[in-house]
């Protein structure tokens, strides 16, 4: 990953992010794990100190991002990662970020789940932060884009002062090819200093100077739309009157497609999502009759040829979600089909007689995870009908699949406590809540200080099993990686918790008792069962 | 054997699908298969899943190699050997199978939990009635009775294909990749496994 160049490499998506970051010379990295964007972090988590690069696993995406806005203010080179929910725990830094711009250049990456492969609760497309934010948008479709786009994002950001999201999704994070490496720029092993210089007027987002800034950032983005206009593909030159308009992956299932269907349709790939190509995409279907968008999800894209189309040929036929859908990532076939609609050419899959019904095997705990031995205690210790079980974010997700079936409701992270408080208030039934380690340092914090200020009492079982488990197994506030992490326990009390025991759920017969007595009290109470995950190295 | 004259062996893409259960070491396979496919000057992309879906659910992971691939997701119907880690895995796989596939199936069962099993006669019997070439063999077995662990089934499930021209990959850069790719801990183990394809291949 470090000292090759002018070589070619078989790299995932996100470890050609890496190597792009390295090829751009970054400095200050800094992420909260999330498939499918965990590997940028594990990339670098390894390799960092060697690289003279500053890396840390931060106690949430919000956090991340934060520390990555001191360290652009302070003048370095900058990369944050996360996947797409953990833009929307980052949302509130992130828009006052882009006012103010960036002064070392700064790129964020987000990865977004179509298909929900490692994703509970939504299916986002994080294209529309886009809108909200004013953040210039790149959408690599490869690994080799991957990298490239990471540098150009840099290079954007240097230029014009400006974050950059690069957006992936899984099948471009987790997709790999021999990329093409450059030289790094990362050839100290020495961390570099960066100096915060004062400077009100750019760090700081009061009014009235707020909506100056706005004026600014809005004509920044005209500046970067016309690098957009020149940074996009047209394939096969000819002169048809029907065409393509796509980016990012579903560029490769296009490709496919025409190549299956031996079809040579002119292509318009994108490699900007915001600002948009305008100019260029009201040239490309001014002679046309009709285009065709392949865009996975929401018909962002779709919606902005609609409205241009308005302006450049009013006749023309704009084609989407009619043949593509809204729900799920796009397949090969998927598109081909669509496409085929689109062109009148018959075509039929090469098969669709072997869809063969098996049953679904759900993923499971693994054999030996300590919370088997959570799940047993429970489940002894009361009637699972009569209780409401609060799920969240990590392994422990799984308790919504059989044979375990301990999970009323999923949401957030965080969200298993402040969801329980609002139960409770509302109904007065008995809940029991499950947070894992690092979601109790993530987002749990708040939401049990609301259960005791506002007094309600679920039972919290903080689930501490060292590690953040269900990503690869990074460390945590609890779980560093020097020994004598910050002490779960001593939070819950300094939080006003009276209610609070350490167990270790081998001990079934304590661990039931516990349950059965804390689920009693008039106040919140918190188990912390403690047992290490079974990948963990001691 | 094969031909060796051309640049490559093929003059289409070949698609692999690798289907198991999270956690068989699919993964390490489609790097192995990758890895080789470079060193023979093909282009390369591959689709593999982390996280969730990895946690004994099922899972399938896709390899293509040729002279310029596109999609890293193999379409419907269009692979050329499907590799099952786990045999009830390989009739699920059968949705990327068309009448010329070939399937090399671990005969090894993990059951679904709270499911009955698919018997393995009603297993070969459907996929005998699907692709060209079927082979079916207890990989799981053999390395636990030979080797003294069944970690490596797939490695020598892969080794076998390239023995028995199932894949267009030479051997020698299925072995070569197997040394770039496994830890030095475990290479020995590998290479012993590799060598008892090698012997098997006529099996």
């Amino acid at each position: 990953m470090l000292n090759k160049s002018n070589k070619k490499i078989i790299l995932l998506g996100n470890e050609a992010i890496v190597r792009g970051a390295l090829e751009s010379g970054v400095q200050f990295v800094s992420t909260y794990p999330g498939t499918p964007a965990s590997e940028i972090g594990n990339t670098f988590f390894k390799i960092a100190e060697k690289a003279g690069v500053y890396f840390e696993f931060s106690t949430n995406e919000k956090v991340a991002l934060e520390a990555g806005i001191g360290a652009s203010f302070s003048g370095l080179k900058t990369l944050v990662a996360m996947k797409n929910f953990g833009l929307n725990v980052a949302l509130d830094a992130l828009l006052p970020f882009v006012y103010t711009g960036t002064k070392g250049a700064t790129v964020i990456i987000v990865a977004d789940d179509p298909s929900c492969h490692s994703s509970a609760q939504s299916e986002e497309n994080s294209r529309g932060v886009a809108f909200l934010a004013h953040i210039p948008i790149l959408e690599p479709s490869d690994p080799q884009e991957c990298k490239d786009f990471v540098k150009l994002g840099f290079q954007i950001s240097e230029k014009y002062n400006i974050p950059v999201i690069v957006r992936t999704t899984t099948r471009v994070a987790h997709q790999k090819m021999p990329v093409v490496l450059g030289a790094t720029k990362n050839t100290k092993s020495k961390i570099q200093k960066g100096k915060f210089v004062k400077d009100p007027k750019r760090f700081i987002t009061l009014p009235p100077r707020v909506l100056e800034m706005k004026k600014e950032l809005l004509d920044k983005i005209e500046k970067i739309r016309n690098l957009s206009e020149k940074d996009t593909l047209r394939i096969n030159l000819n002169s048809q009157k029907t065409a393509i308009i796509t980016s990012g992956i579903s560029y490769l299932y296009v490709m496919e497609a025409l190549n299956e269907l031996n079809l040579s349709l002119p292509v318009l790939k994108l490699n900007f999502f915001y600002p948009l190509s305008e100019k260029r995409i009201k040239d490309f279907i001014k002679k046309l009759k009709k285009v065709l968008i392949v865009e996975e999800l929401e018909p962002f894209l779709e919606n902005e040829v609609q409205r241009l189309a308005k302006e450049a040929n009013c006749k023309l036929e704009v084609v989407g979600k009619k043949l593509l859908p809204e729900i799920g990532e796009l397949k090969p076939e998927i598109v081909t089909q669509a496409i085929a609609k689109f062109a009148n050419k018959k075509y039929s899959p090469a098969n669709g007689r072997y869809r063969i019904s098996v049953p679904k095997r759900y993923p499971q705990l693994c054999p030996g995870c300590p919370y088997w031995l959570v799940v047993s205690a429970i489940k002894k210790a009361v009637d699972t009908n009569k209780v409401i079980f609060g799920g969240e974010i990590g392994c422990y997700m799984l308790f919504g699949n059989p044979p375990v079936k301990l999970q009323d409701y999923l949401s957030c992270m965080g969200s298993s406590a402040g969801i329980a408080h609002g139960i409770k208030k509302a109904s007065g039934q008995k809940i029991i809540a499950f947070v894992g380690d690092s979601s109790f340092f993530h987002a749990g914090i708040p939401a049990l200080i609301n259960t005791v200020f506002n007094k309600s009492n679920p039972l919290i079982i903080v689930l501490e099993n060292e590690t953040t488990a269900m990503t690869g197994h990074q460390p945590h506030p609890g779980a560093p990686v020097e020994p004598n992490g910050i002490k779960i326990e001593e939070i819950v009390r300094a939080c006003g918790v009276k209610n609070v025991k350490v167990l270790d759920p081998i001990n079934q017969g304590e661990f039931i008792k516990t349950i059965r007595e804390f689920m009693a009290k008039p106040e919140v109470s918190v188990i912390v069962s403690k047992r290490p995950c079974i990948f963990v190295k001691k | 054997m094969q031909n060796y004259n051309s640049k490559f062996k093929i003059n289409k893409d070949f698609n692999i699908v690798i289907v198991g259960v999270g956690g068989q070491g699919l993964i390490t396979l489609l790097q192995i298969i990758a890895e080789a496919a470079l060193s023979e000057g093909y282009d390369i992309k591959s689709s593999e899943l982390h996280g969730l879906s990895q946690r004994g659910g099922s899972v399938e992971v896709h390899v293509r190699f040729g002279k310029k691939i596109y999609s890293p997701l193999i379409p419907q119907g269009k692979a050329d050997l499907i590799f099952g880690f786990e045999a009830q895995e390989a009739l699920r796989g059968a949705y990327f199978a068309n009448k010329n596939t070939s399937f090399l199936v671990n005969k090894f069962i993990i059951p679904i939990p709270l499911e009955k099993s698919l018997s393995e006669e009603q297993i070969a019997k459907t996929l005998n009635s699907i692709g060209k070439r079927v082979v079916l063999l207890p990989a799981a077995d053999i390395c636990r009775e030979k080797l003294g662990t069944d970690v490596v089934s797939g490695i020598y499930l892969l080794s076998l294909a390239a023995f028995k021209n199932l894949i267009p990959i030479n051997p020698d850069s299925i072995l070569k990749a197997i040394k770039k790719i496994i830890p030095e801990k475990y290479l020995e183990l590998n290479v012993k496994t590799f060598d008892l394809a090698k012997k098997a291949k006529d099996v």
